[in-house]
């Protein structure tokens, strides 16, 4: 216990250590470098385009695995959404390496319908797509949970108000699921800000703050830096957290 | 209001087969007989698992791996049944504290806990080995079992322990009969869903490995280098799925099963 804790206090101390010795040389070097700067954006950019991506897939989804289905329906679509979530994270991103692949199944299905070729491997779009794919039963699920304590009279009394299926949808489930929805960001968001191992493997060169950081621990040996440059997920996802929990997605957790 | 029912059924479906089908495919293309990873598969071929049990690299990065995950999985039960213990039963100073640290490390992206193990063996000059595998492994393993117990614990009611009192149990007694009977089946679930994470650990595993292997981390290397090792790849890639899903399986059905309790 004594060794876990004192893990994570280290690096508090540590990243204020570098602050202090090195005078902010690492961090004026991230701000003034454009690459860096490119990196740290694209990292936050795909990490939002993912996040957003999953929201939209997961309240339609949601909605019906809530609302609509059987019990023993509900089940099997629990089983679907847990068991990706299981799978190895590693095996996952490789299989969309195959999917995406020159000669893989994606192209051959284009092929087959007629349609050109697509060259979406080692792409920001194959980063896109695969961030989506893994990160998504962890918006499914907050979002369900959410969706599920929605009371029925709630909706009936909407319809009995006149409003429509999608002013329903608008005006009284689309607020009560917020805080699912931001719950189930923090994970899709921070889990992407971190990532390195799906930009390394799909990416196609383009890497992540993720993979800057493994870079210089591994490497280049340039531990300060790798702190330095690690604080920016940190901070984003400190102001994000932040914002998360004024809108009550703690509670949703 | 039946075209949007409709309309839903089908995204449903959509995204079933969207989340379901890279497993399916992983699982095909571990029999593929090719060397080259390409679709359609040329044929049906289960030559490359012995070609994979004949790697004595892929050997070795298994046995670390399934050491690591059954001594994290083991420490972790220990520690984390503990503080599940001691936050449910006891209200002490730091109480609060405890139950936020044990959370900390789902909240933090793996990259942050890495490097901060990292720093930390780095500056107190413990070498990477087996251990520090385990110690990084244990720090989200523990969260998992922890999770598990105190859900058990808060599901118990306290009437039972009390009943055991009355009956003239002393505190030892009703722990050993009434509370640990309650929560093991909790305690091994949880458990088995922190072999299965860290089984398939990578990030985290990078930062406290150094210059050994694990699978996953052997199945990253071959990846980025390609070639020929890829069927081998496919083969490992699946013998780790199978080993993650399995106890899940098994932890889910533990789960459900609430020990001698039925909840009414």
């Amino acid at each position: 216990m004594a060794l876990f804790i004192s893990a994570f206090w280290t690096l508090d101390p540590f990243t204020g250590k570098i602050v202090h010795s090195w005078t902010f040389d690492n961090f004026t070097q991230i701000f003034e470098s454009s690459t860096y700067r490119a990196i740290a954006f694209r990292t936050v950019a795909i990490a939002a385009a993912v996040t957003l991506t999953c929201a939209v897939v997961a309240l339609p989804f949601a909605y019906f695995m809530a609302r609509l289905a059987s019990p023993r329906l509900r089940t099997l679509l629990f089983v679907a959404v847990l068991v990706p979530l299981w799978v190895s994270y590693l095996a996952r991103v490789y299989s969309w390496k195959l999917i995406l692949a020159q000669d893989g199944v994606l192209n051959w299905t284009l092929g087959k319908l007629a349609l050109p070729d697509v060259g979406v491997a080692y792409s920001t779009w194959a980063m896109w797509i695969v961030f989506s794919y893994v990160w998504l039963p962890f918006m499914i699920l907050p979002v369900y949970a959410a969706m599920e304590r929605i009371p029925d009279s709630y909706l009936e009394a909407s319809g009995d108000l006149g409003a429509r299926g999608f002013r329903t949808m608008r005006s009284v489930v689309l607020p009560l699921v917020l805080p699912g929805l931001v719950a189930g960001s923090i994970f899709t968001f921070s889990l992407t800000l971190g990532d390195f191992i799906t930009p390394q493997l799909v990416g196609g060169g383009k890497q992540f703050i993720g993979n800057v950081v493994y870079g210089n621990v591994g490497v280049a040996g340039n531990v300060p830096f790798a702190a330095a440059y690690a604080t920016i997920p940190l901070v984003v996802m400190a102001i994000y957290l932040t914002i998360a929990r004024r809108l009550g997605a703690f509670e949703a957790l | 209001m039946t075209r949007t029912r409709v309309a839903l059924g089908i995204w449903v479906a959509l995204v079933i087969a969207f989340l379901l089908f890279p497993i399916v495919l992983i699982i095909v293309y571990a029999f593929n007989e090719a060397t080259v990873q390409s679709w359609p598969i040329s044929g049906f071929s289960t030559k490359w698992f012995s070609r994979a049990w004949d790697n004595q690299e892929i050997r070795d990065a298994l046995g670390l791996s399934l050491k690591a995950a059954l001594l994290s999985t083991g420490v972790a039960s220990l520690l984390g049944a503990a503080a599940a213990f001691a936050v449910h039963r006891f209200r002490f100073f730091g109480r609060e504290v405890i139950s936020f640290i044990v959370i900390l490390p789902i909240a933090l992206p793996g990259i942050i806990t890495g490097m901060a193990l990292n720093s930390f063996f780095t500056a107190g000059g413990i070498d990477l080995s087996l251990w520090t595998i385990v110690i990084g492994h244990a720090t989200f393993c523990i969260v998992i079992v922890y999770n598990n117990a105190i859900a058990r614990l808060r599901r118990t009611q306290t009437s039972l322990l009390e009943a055991s009192m009355d009956l003239g149990a002393d505190g030892w007694q009703s722990f050993r009969y009434v509370t640990l009977p309650v929560v093991s089946t909790a305690v091994v679930a949880g458990g088995l869903l922190a072999f299965a994470l860290s089984f398939d650990e990578v990030i985290v595993t990078y930062f406290t490995a150094g210059a050994q292997n694990t699978l996953p981390l052997w199945i990253l290397g071959a990846i980025r280098h390609g070639g020929e090792t890829l069927p081998q790849v496919n083969v490992a890639v699946l013998v780790v799925v199978l080993l993650t899903l399995i106890p899940v399986a098994i932890s889910v059905r533990l789960a459900r099963d609430t020990g001698v309790l039925r909840r009414s």
